[in-house]
């Protein structure tokens, strides 16, 4: 912590409170403190700090530092809802204050118009409840800028062709090109596409108290050790410390959300570090722990007002889960590429984004970006070819080749959304506090399968005109495991196919706010930490409106 | 541990404290004082064993030698794997210490059953070592998925020492395995905390993406 803060007592009726501060906890608790509004924002995670950040991954990977803990937090797994399901790892998720965005790969483009309204423009789909978004691109874009420029975002404005249209350049220049990202480029140009520098939440220039990129390597899953990483963390919360009006409680669980008997929201119940239970008051409670606690604690809110969970008379709390599609095919090549050093992503082409589907025979879209997001670690264990052996010399002398000279093209793309997949209470599993642990329920849309066979297709061709010596994937198989957690609490004007509506506020209770993941209307082409936070500055902003218009009571 | 902390604190008091632009430009002295720091802490690290015996250890050390052998360039005996391996059952993997208490004597009955006479790993050849291991490892070698984390308890000894002995030979020196980072030399992984481009092979040269798309419109059009 870097300035003292404000100590609330429970009992004093705050103006908010935010349960998480991850993308979105973080955004609000920065705009709304800024507003002149008092913040307790409650954190399930400890609060660690750039000394915290290791390139250890043993500590941060394997025993998971910064993330949900599969032991204390477990989850159960299955495929369709008349199944039973079984205990198994079903997600990753930042555990920490600044949540996810503390070990990211910082990817953030901007979603496009045609996300906004896919539906409208390609009708229905069969097993899918695509549906559009109350709100369009246009409506977005000014907090697109806010976030590029606030949290810092580089890149190069009009390097793409797809891209939307924006108010205003990147606030920095693109982060060096890397040698997967050069070949990337090449190549794809050779084939008539259109890569471009990956738009990263990375700084290339330092900003007050924040260092320039320092290539260090350890990105994906580890935290900044210098605050180039553009977090919550470092970006947001704290501009919420310093306005002295925002209190950071770590390692507070919050299980419940308490209303009065007039079905107003009156504050969330937690337990603290030693399992003492707390309600923390507020006028008015955002949630923003991510699309699986999100709808979890709404579902464990369930009371006599609300049988079915808090907020939940559309029934969908939970359901339309959409992970995104997508893994990569990995290349060797002659020469060292040394992508070990530094970022993980240098180049993105969108030329797939908008596909004919007529065309193509399925719906959706996607893209393609060079990348390397392997450890030494994790590179000896899935970074070498299929058939390489799994110990001794040949093990060795491969490992020793092909560390250097690897590169993955990954496929990002759509997940349609799809009214069984989902995150419910298990009936029997608890976590270490005694609560119903999650349950993923999740199938892929089959065209979200076709798309990514579709993109491996394309991925294989770019490796191929690279001048790959060797390239493989593993087989399109159907999720079972997500870290992105979408649309879970979607947005929208109708209160019986939605949760939440424009402005964030549930249906059902009037000073209850949703914010992060769960609501996303449609998933984008993957990558959509960007758009979470753009909608947390435009839900800071509509909050801001409604309560001083003393429109936040019943 | 005490030593990596210190130098985490002082990196990050560093970037936290201090304009960014002023750690920026003095990116070099700090890390140059941080890896002294580093290296002046590691020798002092001494190499005592919590968990083996010594006979175990060096049972071990010969398993862990087959799993990454010494040959032209040096393997996990070099790279201490067996005291990074020793640290983990007696702090953030005390849950596999049954692994190994169980999972060491089976593999001495296998040497027994195979090697009548011998009952200790270390003393058999590289040859017959392999032969026993190939007889433990019954995982088939297509079926690797992606792996973002290890599988702590994982039941099978062999597969449990086969994770540990890589991790030990490849985790950041700092953490107490990679013996003067002597996999990452195997590995070609530069051992510094910073980089700057160009990076590798293909990245020198480069001109810029706006000069590089002129370049390539060029080449197009004379085609």
């Amino acid at each position: 912590m870097t300035v003292d803060q404000p100590k609330y007592k429970t009992s004093d009726e705050v103006d908010f409170v935010i349960v998480g501060s991850g993308a979105a906890g973080g955004v609000l608790a920065k705009e709304l403190s800024t507003n002149g509004f008092r913040v307790v924002v409650l954190e399930q995670g400890p609060y660690l700090t750039e000394a915290d950040f290791t390139h250890n991954e043993i500590e941060i990977l394997d025993l998971d530092k910064l993330t949900n803990h599969p032991k204390l937090q477990p989850t159960t797994v299955r495929k369709t809802p008349d199944e039973k399901a079984k205990p198994q790892r079903a997600l990753v998720y930042g555990r920490c204050v600044g949540g996810t965005s503390v070990h990211f790969t910082a990817n953030y483009w901007r979603f496009h118009e045609i996300d906004f309204i896919e539906r409208s423009k390609v009708g229905s789909i069969p097993g899918s409840t695509l549906v559009d978004w109350p709100i369009t691109y246009a409506d977005l874009e000014p907090y697109y800028t806010k976030v590029e420029w606030e949290i810092g975002v580089s890149g190069l404005a009009g390097a793409s062709p797809f891209d939307p249209p924006r108010s205003k350049p990147y606030p920095m220049p693109p982060l060096p090109v890397k040698s997967s990202g050069v070949l990337f480029e090449r190549a794809a140009r050779k084939l008539g596409w259109h890569p471009f520098p990956a738009p990263m939440a990375i700084l290339s220039q330092p900003r007050p108290g924040r260092s320039a990129c320092v290539q260090c390597g350890f990105c994906l899953g580890f935290g900044c050790e210098v605050g180039a990483k553009s977090s919550s963390l470092v970006a947001a919360i704290r501009v919420a410390e310093r306005t002295g009006r925002c209190e950071i409680r770590p390692n507070s669980y919050v299980h419940r959300i308490e209303l009065d008997s007039q079905g107003r929201a009156i504050g969330a119940v937690y337990f603290d570090e030693k399992r003492n239970t707390h309600l923390q008051k507020a006028k008015a409670v955002v949630v923003c722990a991510n699309g699986a606690e999100t709808p979890r604690l709404l579902l464990l809110s369930a009371g006599k007002q609300c049988p079915d969970g808090l907020a939940n008379s559309s029934g969908l709390v939970g359901k339309n889960l959409m992970f995104n599609s997508g893994s990569s095919v990995t290349g060797l090549y002659e020469q060292p590429l040394n992508d070990y050093k530094g970022y993980c992503v240098s180049r993105v082409l969108h030329d797939f984004y908008e596909l004919d589907h007529e065309k193509v025979g399925f719906y959706g879209g996607g893209g393609l970006d060079a990348r390397y997001d392997f450890t030494p670690i994790s590179f000896a264990f899935g970074g070498m070819p299929p058939e390489t052996p799994r110990w001794g010399k040949a093990f060795k002398a491969t490992l020793a080749h092909n560390f250097t000279r690897t590169m993955e093209i990954f496929c990002h793309g759509t997940s349609l959304p799809v009214e069984n997949n989902s995150f419910s209470l298990d009936p029997e599993l608890k976590d270490a506090w005694g609560l119903p642990a999650l349950r993923l329920t999740y199938k892929d849309h089959r065209d979200d399968l076709k798309l990514w066979n579709w993109l491996f297709e394309r991925a294989h061709a770019v490796h191929e005109a690279a001048g790959a010596v060797k390239k493989w994937s593993f087989p399109v198989q159907e999720q079972q495991f997500g870290v992105h957690l979408l649309g879970t609490c979607r947005m929208g004007n109708d209160r019986k196919t939605s949760v939440i509506n424009a402005d964030h506020r549930t249906h059902d209770v009037k000073n209850l706010f949703l914010c992060d993941g769960s609501s996303l209307v449609t998933s984008g082409r993957g990558q959509p930490t960007m758009t979470i936070m753009a909608l947390a500055f435009r839900a800071a902003d509509r909050i801001t409106a409604l309560a001083k218009r003393g429109e936040l009571g019943a | 541990m005490d030593a990596p902390v210190s130098r985490r604190s002082f990196l990050a008091h560093g970037a936290g404290g201090l304009s960014a632009v002023w750690v920026s430009a003095h990116w070099p002295a700090l890390l140059a004082a941080a890896t002294h720091a580093r290296q002046a802490a590691r020798s002092a690290v001494p190499a005592k064993f919590e968990f083996f015996g010594a006979d175990e250890a060096k049972e071990i050390d010969a398993i862990a030698s087959r799993i990454i052998p010494s040959d032209e360039t040096p393997g996990a005996h070099e790279a201490g794997v067996v005291y990074f391996i020793d640290r983990c059952l007696t702090t953030f993997d005390i849950d596999d210490q049954k692994t190994y208490r169980e999972g060491l004597p089976a593999l001495q009955a296998r040497v027994k059953e195979m090697f009548p006479g011998k009952s200790k790993f270390s003393a058999l050849t590289a040859e017959q070592q392999d032969e026993v291991l190939h007889s433990f490892d019954e995982q088939s070698p297509h079926g690797r998925q992606r792996r973002f984390r290890a599988s702590p308890g994982a039941q099978n000894f062999f597969e449990t020492l086969r994770e540990h002995t890589i991790e030990g030979f490849l985790v950041d020196p700092d953490y107490g395995g990679n013996r003067d980072g002597t996999g990452w030399k195997v590995i070609g992984r530069d051992r510094e905390h910073m980089f700057q481009p160009p990076f590798g092979y293909y990245d020198k040269g480069y001109p810029g993406w706006e000069a590089a798309a002129k370049e390539e419109m060029k080449e197009a059009e004379k085609k």
